[in-house]
């Protein structure tokens, strides 16, 4: 049932713009519901600091049913908060307890430069998608959907790998702000559908490139399968690194032949 | 302004009218598409397809979003599924039947012809999407699944987990973004649709403010797309996403688009109920729940068990009990009321007693945990983050919530509105579902809308244009536009009351949930009518919104779309009191059955009520489109 | 990496500016990072072996002496000549010796390569405590372990082969080399610490290579950190089982 927790210490980031220097400002909550949403509470703050005149904390969000992947925070050194398999906006205060300091980051990557607060540009994920995370498909040309059977198995493991919800919260947590697991998420989904073999290794070495542009390296912490708000493995990282080597070679192959 | 609604239906029966729009069509040599500039406004399913066809087919393509990325758009929260007249099932299935079960969903309030092409395309749309990777759920011999879903006989839902809109979604955002990797789509993100510029009667441009900079600027094209989504939450507490908003279909209004029937909103039956007063939005569970679950209140009023200590003898199974043949499959409007009715009979359950219980139990013991965590898994999960309840062993429970408008812009069979260029897609217009929307019908139409439908009409519009110059965005009008914008965006920051935005949308929100919800009536109308507009006055003297106009200021972005929302607002009304009668998602409690079901009046309301903006939100202007019903018989709907 | 943040459209992104000469194959896939990935997997693998089988050689020191002859000194004469006569003495342990230094040197240099694209990817570190949920002790300190490895081998080399600073370094005298330097309780415990560091590196090296390399099947994943952590524990409890019986006077030669 219903129970309130109280007096939670709010530390959140304050940046006025992408060259502000930025700091920590202490807020207090001195009542929540534990029905409360992370965000719903951050919702209340705000409406209480613009009643008092002061400017809203900026944060991103959106569907809070965890899907969009608007949301982010590095809440208490976590990507999307403690509780694993969650974004942040499915975070509710039960996870937390009366007394509380809550410490709350905006993402950090070099390429997730800060708009104002906790607010962080994302569109480098787009880049990469542009360069080849699609199967070229022009629409009306399309065989019967039964045509290409995919064994179930396939179809599921594809699945796994397309319930990425873009957030950003792989690169936040890795320690070296790889992006390997959302270009490997991707690379997976359509690389193993039998649809996406035609330009399979195209697509691996051309958005590999595209993540290197941008993004660290993967040192192979699990950082980021751990911050996952759709618990992704790893696992689409091997498949990437694999596919990636066999596309260097085929790739170069398919090169000189024209 | 003298306006005629001609629905442009084609000619010929009704089964060949798409082909033979097709044959007659004007088209533009591939050459001389790249001639023309078409603005797309929004990117979910219906803007992302959009942009990304028309983009493949060589037209010059700018796409909005006000999210960072496209992959936001609100698309990407459908669950259950979406509907194809594939019959793969061999079930019975055919696009007549599913031209038909859209008609009867929508309580016969929809254009024939419009649904039948949809239902035709219907067949298009999964083979494209199955092209373009998307990992729709397969059966072990490699062939796609289906579902059953509500308000149909037949299994044609075609569904990924519990994530197809996302599935889709990420569909169509690939292809599109495939066209901004090659140059052919020019993608602008965080920018914000302030208004639609009109030039000598046609749709010139669209002027926008840039959400991190506050930059007001304009944008010309030879044709504008508004895919701009549903207003939802006028209802300020609904499935929407938070920042889901009429804004541009509501600008497009002001400069002349008529809004139809914007009374037909729909209250999905699967949502968790609301926890707390400072709740900012409501969960929706995939109506596919009600596929296994099944949706009982106990018998007695003062029931203070716990539901697994509730004899099977002393529970309400009401949903199976009212409608035996669709059971817990009941449409949704039904559904809906149904449980309204139970919770306001005071047999309602949890702490608040706001909602129903969605049991599991009885699959749970059919099927075992396994199938059913194989089925809902994510939705269990989601579930039980929400409300800290395991819903294998306990219940769930579940309340109606906002989640649909079926009303919108009005378009002609062509999706152009009344501004000539001007065309609205997807939720945004009101084309397709009448007075209620059947489950998985939403990503349906989205697509249908973007991939198959706006590629071929916007040819017949610009053939006559080619090498005709269109007027520049040092328009006067454009920089009028600009003006204004610029200037109320001032405005609100310059009121300096003691309200946030969300403090107006809020109480705004529960007017229209407890007059114009699932339930309305003249009295409780003309009470709205009146509070809305002194509310309306209220948040222009004591609204308050901090920070500058000049950076990220999403207290002013909501204030924007808190305005569009109260005129909005006292439209709904408007229509939902005009409309004396009851049709799907749209119950007047004067007009009703025996046994309390909806009581159409089809010699008097057989029409779209497409209402005209006078300049004067409490005033707008009524016109009609008539019905006419050639293929289908009108006749009472029934899930008896 | 820099990522500024710019507004306006974004178009054309998968548009490449053409022409350019395309680098040679091998110096084209090491200039990526996952190229490098593969290079300090391969490398790692190699030098891996090398740990295993050295370890395994100079388990001979406990065999200690027949007739007053070492049979790690045998065995030392042994590499010396193997494959002799086809082809001259200590040819083939030259090969090998170059093979090693190629080795580490690749395996130093992507790693800094790799180490300079991670600092370049979050220049601006967070201000806040990271509370880690998997990264483990051994993912996190690759780089510390690895340069007290690196250490460790400059030591070892001028310890047991050019004999710098060793107390009693007799050329051919493995076994009494070897002796003469354990003898020493400091040393020993060095070599305890760098040996042990050597284990975690190989814990997650190891481990980590499968990843990078992409060698991911469902049959033998739940496989890889086991034989991870074997793999280190015998190499760590082989080398240091040699100093510590040294000290315990298990491991003896007459001369020291």
């Amino acid at each position: 049932m219903t129970t309130t927790l109280k007096d939670l210490t709010l530390k959140i980031w304050r940046q006025k713009g992408p060259n502000d220097a930025g700091r920590f400002e202490t807020y207090d909550i001195p009542e929540i519901s534990d029905e409360a949403s992370f965000l719903e509470m951050l919702d209340i703050l705000n409406e209480r600091l613009i009643e008092s005149g002061l400017e809203a904390i900026v944060f991103d969000h959106d569907c809070r049913e965890g899907i969009c992947g608007t949301c982010s925070l590095m809440i208490d050194g976590h990507a999307h908060g403690p509780q694993r398999g969650t974004a942040t906006c499915q975070l509710h205060m039960r996870q937390f307890t009366s007394g509380d300091t809550i410490v709350i980051e905006p993402f950090r990557a070099t390429s997730f430069p800060i708009i104002k607060d906790l607010m962080v540009d994302r569109a480098a994920f787009d880049r990469i998608v542009e360069v080849g995370g699609f199967i070229s498909a022009a629409t009306g040309g399309a065989p019967d959907g039964n045509l290409i059977p995919v064994p179930k198995p396939v179809a599921d493991a594809s699945m796994d790998a397309a319930a990425c919800i873009g957030c950003g919260a792989c690169v936040a947590a890795c320690p070296n702000g790889a992006a390997s697991l959302f270009t490997g998420a991707k690379l997976a989904h359509l690389n193993l559908l039998p649809q996406g073999q035609a330009e399979r290794f195209k697509r691996a070495e051309a958005m590999v490139d595209t993540m290197d542009e941008y993004f660290g390296s993967c040192t192979n912490h699990g950082e980021c399968e751990a911050a996952c708000p759709k618990s992704i493995s790893i696992d689409v990282i091997a498949l990437m690194n694999a596919d990636y080597r066999k596309a260097k070679f085929k790739n170069r192959k398919a090169l000189s032949r024209t | 302004m003298s306006i005629t609604l001609d629905a442009k239906i084609p000619e010929g029966p009704l089964a060949d009218k798409w082909d033979n729009y097709k044959e007659n069509e004007r088209l533009v040599n591939p050459a001389n598409k790249r001639k023309f500039k078409i603005i797309v406004v929004g990117t979910g399913l219906a803007g992302a397809s959009a942009c990304a066809t028309l983009a493949e087919l060589g037209y010059q393509v700018e796409a909005f979003t006000f999210h960072d990325s496209p992959r936001r758009a609100h698309s990407i929260a459908a669950q259950g599924g979406i509907n194809a007249a594939k019959n793969y099932r061999g079930d019975g299935d055919s696009i007549h039947r599913l031209f038909y079960d859209t008609i009867k969903g929508g309580d016969f309030r929809s254009r024939e012809g419009n649904v039948h092409r949809l239902a035709q395309v219907s067949v298009d749309i999964i083979d494209q999407m199955v092209a373009q990777g998307v990992p729709f759920a397969r059966e072990y011999g490699g062939m796609l699944d289906n579902r059953s879903f509500g308000g149909a006989q037949v299994s044609r839902t075609f569904y990924a987990r519990g994530q197809t809109g996302q599935q889709l979604l990420l569909g169509a955002y690939q292809q599109m973004a495939r066209q901004v990797g090659l140059g052919n789509v020019k993608l602008w993100n965080r920018m914000e649709l302030v208004d639609v510029v009109v030039i000598d009667g046609r749709c010139a441009g669209i002027v926008t403010r840039d959400l991190m900079t506050g930059e007001v600027s304009s944008h010309s094209a030879h044709a504008v797309v508004l895919a701009t989504g549903g207003y939802g939450n006028a209802f300020f507490l609904s499935t929407n996403a938070m920042t889901c908003n009429v804004t541009a279909a509501w600008r497009a209004h002001r400069k002349g688009a008529l809004f139809a029937n914007p009374c037909y909103t729909q209250i999905h039956p699967t949502c968790i109920p609301q926890a707390d007063d400072f709740q900012s939005k409501l969960t929706l569970m995939s109506e596919s729940l009600r596929n296994d679950g099944r949706v009982w209140v106990p018998a007695n009023l003062d029931e203070t068990r716990p539901p697994d200590q509730i004899p099977e003898d002393e529970r309400d199974y009401y949903l199976e009990r009212l409608y035996p043949s669709f059971g817990n499959l009941a449409p949704r409007d039904i559904s809906s009321r149904a449980a309204k009715r139970a919770v306001d009979s005071g047999r309602g359950v949890g702490p608040l007693k706001n909602g129903v219980y969605l049991d599991f139990s009885e699959a749970i013991g059919r099927l075992g945990a396994d199938v059913v965590k194989e089925r809902y898994g994510n939705l269990f999960e989601m579930y039980e983050r929400i409300t800290g309840e395991d819903p294998y062993t306990v219940p769930m429970r579940i309340y109606p919530a906002s989640h649909y408008t079926m009303g919108g812009i009005w378009v002609d069979y062509e999706l152009m509105t009344t501004i000539p260029g001007l065309y609205a897609a997807g939720e945004a217009n009101f084309s397709d579902h009448g007075a209620n929307r059947l489950g998985a019908s939403a990503l349906m139409q989205g697509l249908a809308d973007g991939y198959f439908v706006l590629p071929y009409t916007v040819s017949n519009y610009l053939a006559p244009f080619l090498n005709k110059p269109i007027p520049d965005t040092s328009h006067e009008a454009f920089k009028l536009a600009e003006r204004e914008a610029a200037d109320r965006f001032s405005r609100y920051l310059s009121i300096g009351g003691t309200r946030s935005p969300d403090y107006f949308h809020r109480e705004l929100g529960k007017i229209i949930w407890d007059y114009c919800g699932m339930e309305r009536n003249q009295q409780g109308l003309e009470k709205a009518l009146s509070e809305i507009p002194a509310l309306y006055d209220e948040f222009q003297k004591d609204l308050n919104v901090t920070g500058d106009g000049e950076s990220t200021n999403q207290t002013l972005e909501k204030a924007g779309r808190v305005e569009d929302f109260f005129e909005l607002g006292m439209l709904m009304c408007h229509d939902a009191l005009d409309r004396e009668e009851s049709c799907g998602g749209h119950f007047r409690s004067e007009h009703q059955t025996e046994e309390g079901e909806a009581l159409r009046d089809d010699d008097n309301f057989a029409h779209v009520s497409a209402w005209e903006w006078t300049g004067d939100p409490t005033s707008p202007n009524l016109h009609r489109e008539d019905l006419a019903y050639e293929e289908v018989k009108l006749q009472t709907r029934s899930y008896k | 990496m820099a990522q500024t943040l710019s507004r306006g459209s974004v178009s054309g992104t998968a548009v490449k500016p053409g022409g350019g000469k395309r680098k040679p194959f091998l110096v084209d896939l090491y200039s990526t990072a996952v190229g490098k990935k593969y290079v300090m997997a391969i490398t790692g693998l190699l030098l891996m072996g090398f740990v295993v089988a050295h370890m395994v050689g100079n388990l001979k020191l406990f065999q200690g002496e027949t007739d007053g002859v070492y049979a790690l000194d045998v065995y030392a004469v042994w590499l010396k000549e193997l494959l002799y006569p086809a082809a001259p003495k200590s040819a083939v342990l030259w090969v090998m010796r170059s093979g090693l230094i190629v080795a580490v040197l690749l395996h130093i240099h992507a790693a800094y390569g790799l180490t300079v694209i991670n600092r370049k990817a979050r220049s601006v570190k967070y201000q806040s405590a990271r509370d880690y949920d998997v990264a483990n002790f051994a993912s996190r300190t690759m780089r510390w372990t690895g340069v007290i490895v690196l250490l460790f081998i400059l030591w070892h080399l001028a310890d047991f082969t050019f004999g710098w600073v060793n107390p009693d370094f007799v050329y051919g005298e493995v076994h009494r080399s070897v002796v003469a330097s354990f003898d020493r309780v400091p040393v020993a415990i060095f070599y305890i610490v760098a040996n042990i560091a050597l284990g975690i590196h190989l814990f997650h090296g190891l481990w980590s290579m499968f990843q990078s390399m992409g060698w991911n099947n469902p049959r033998f994943n739940s496989w890889r950190r086991p034989l991870a952590t074997a793999i280190a524990t015998v190499v760590v409890v082989g080398n240091v089982s040699f100093p510590i019986a040294v000290l315990a006077g298990i491991v003896t030669h007459p001369a020291v």
